[in-house]
């Protein structure tokens, strides 16, 4: 009684700069660090959703379940940026992208080992875990 | 009911770092909608404020500049859809009009970007995508645009030559516009410069010459009911079409990256209210916030087939003397984008060109026009069809 009610803020762990950390599928922090990148499901009507959300915009339940994104999927597009946003200037260059996995996209960076000269949309990539410097959590496009 | 006519539009000059305050930056567009439908601010029944937030400190725009305007105990309202919020604004005035709760609305963008540093914006305008899910990858509007390019050109084989022919377009216009920021020459030979600033890439594939100039201005359209825009105007513009829509904000929750879907379902609405065809509209201003925006607008409104927007700009058939011209006042890339000002300054082109006002941009004697305006990263879409 009288105590301040905690908040649970893992998501502001993700990302170079997270701009909210409050979220109620803050359970996806979690999986990243257990090295898995998820969606997740709906129990009720079986939607799948990629980013994961508390809520199925369907049939109005919400009741999820999490999958782990596996496989290979297929860069539909990138865009490798030379100036950034502040709070991201001391990831120049990186590039962002987008992976279709056939049921659901993922939206995200591309692995800062792969060289420009072998990105080319189409080919087959993976999402992978990935820790940055400070300790925040991402994942990463590598060729699959 | 009967239609729904423009009666007045101004703008303010668009320009970098304007030396006054937002409110004093809204009367300039304000004066000269005012001077142009030769009324005084007691005949107007409602005001539309529209800008996207977060750039100024002033919070809820709206009351002050009713009372700096002289709109006051008029009611007034914000609305914000990002880039494409005028547009949204003159839908809504549409509908207080049509609704016969006014008949005589105003409806004032305006954005003063130079407040904040480029940098700053660029932050500010990424947090108009996802910012959940893909902000903390570090993302931003020219980004965004660049990763729709990048399909465009895998799909269908677009070059980067392609979107800089856009941008001499763009350049040959905003040169004769003495309201654009951005009035220099810009030659094809200059994006292969490595010296020239136009060359210099932001987001490959897009280069700084593909990138819109940010600036500050206002622009302000006034609008009547079919008795009043008769009555106060001799050369009313008429709404023959409207169309709005929306999609998701997350790229992973899309599934077009050549095209935009807003502008799209935006302008099949639009054609479908007005009983028209991409064939009749004699002139456009499209959304080219970006070169491949504009390459996009003219698939997605039906002036060519998807992949074949290339052709258009290859064959200048959207400059003046083309088959449809499109943004001869500059576009966004010279004449400048201040966010919330723009779609009502793109509705003041097109309505001086369908008055015959429109000076050394005159196109020859059209009879309709078009207008799209996008909101955030095809987020949103307006599409407003006009007619003498």
């Amino acid at each position: 009684m009288g105590t301040k009610k905690e908040m649970d803020v893992r998501f502001g762990e993700f990302g170079t700069v997270s701009f909210t950390s409050t979220t109620k599928v803050n359970d996806f922090i979690d999986r990243l660090k257990q090295g898995k990148v998820s969606g997740n499901r709906c129990k009720d009507c079986g939607q799948i959703f990629f980013p994961p959300r508390a809520d199925c915009y369907k049939c109005l339940a919400s009741n999820m379940e999490w999958f782990d994104v596996s496989g290979t999927a297929k860069l539909m597009t990138y865009s490798r940026l030379e100036y950034a946003p502040v709070g991201f200037e001391n990831d120049l260059p990186y590039s962002i992208a987008l992976l279709d996995y056939g049921d659901f996209k993922v939206f995200g960076r591309i692995s800062s080992d792969l060289p420009e000269n072998e990105i080319e949309v189409g080919m087959e990539m993976k999402t992978a875990v990935n820790e940055l410097p400070d300790g925040q959590l991402n994942y990463v496009f590598k060729k699959a | 009911m009967g239609k729904v006519g423009i009666i007045g539009v101004g703008q303010s000059a668009f320009v970098r770092g304007y030396p006054g305050s937002i409110r004093e930056l809204a009367f300039e567009g304000f004066k000269e909608a005012m001077q142009d439908a030769q009324i005084t601010s007691k005949d107007i029944g409602a005001s539309v404020i529209c800008s996207a937030p977060e750039y100024d400190k002033q919070r809820s725009p709206a009351g002050v500049f009713a009372e700096y305007l002289g709109l006051t105990p008029q009611p007034t309202v914000y609305v914000e859809t990002l880039c494409s919020s005028s547009s949204m604004g003159v839908r809504l005035a549409y509908t207080l009009i049509k609704s016969g709760l006014h008949d005589i609305v105003a409806v004032i963008g305006f954005q003063k970007m130079s407040e904040i540093s480029s940098a700053e914006s660029q932050e500010r305008m990424g947090r108009g995508a996802d910012i959940q899910w893909e902000s903390p990858f570090g993302t931003m509007m020219p980004a965004y645009y660049a990763m729709y390019a990048r399909r465009h050109m895998a799909k269908y084989g677009t070059t980067s030559d392609d979107l800089a022919l856009i941008r001499v377009k763009a350049a040959t216009y905003g040169q004769i516009n003495e309201k654009a920021v951005y009035r220099k020459p810009v030659t094809f030979e200059m994006f292969s410069d490595p010296e020239s600033p136009m060359s210099v890439p932001v987001a490959s594939p897009l280069r700084v010459g593909d990138c819109c100039a940010n600036a500050d201005g206002s622009s302000c359209v006034i609008l009547a009911n079919e008795e009043k825009a008769k009555a106060f105007s001799g050369k009313p513009v008429w709404i023959l079409g409207m169309g709005a829509a929306s999609t998701a904000v997350n790229m992973a929750g899309r599934d077009l990256f050549s095209g935009l879907t807003v502008g799209q379902d935006a302008g099949e609405q639009a054609y479908r209210m007005a009983g028209m065809t991409p064939k009749d509209i004699d002139i456009a201003e499209v959304h080219d916030c970006f070169t491949i925006a504009e390459i996009m607008a003219y698939e997605n409104l039906g002036f060519a087939k998807p992949g074949e927007g290339k052709e258009l700009i290859k064959d200048k058939e959207t400059y003046k003397e083309g088959s449809i011209p499109v943004n001869i006042d500059g576009g966004l890339l010279s004449k400048g984008h201040p966010i919330g000002a723009t779609g009502g300054s793109q509705i003041r082109t097109i309505v001086l060109q369908l008055r015959g006002d429109a000076g050394e941009m005159q196109v020859k004697d059209p009879e309709i026009g078009l207008v799209h305006n996008i909101g955030g990263v095809g987020l949103y879409g307006n599409v407003t069809i006009l007619g003498r």
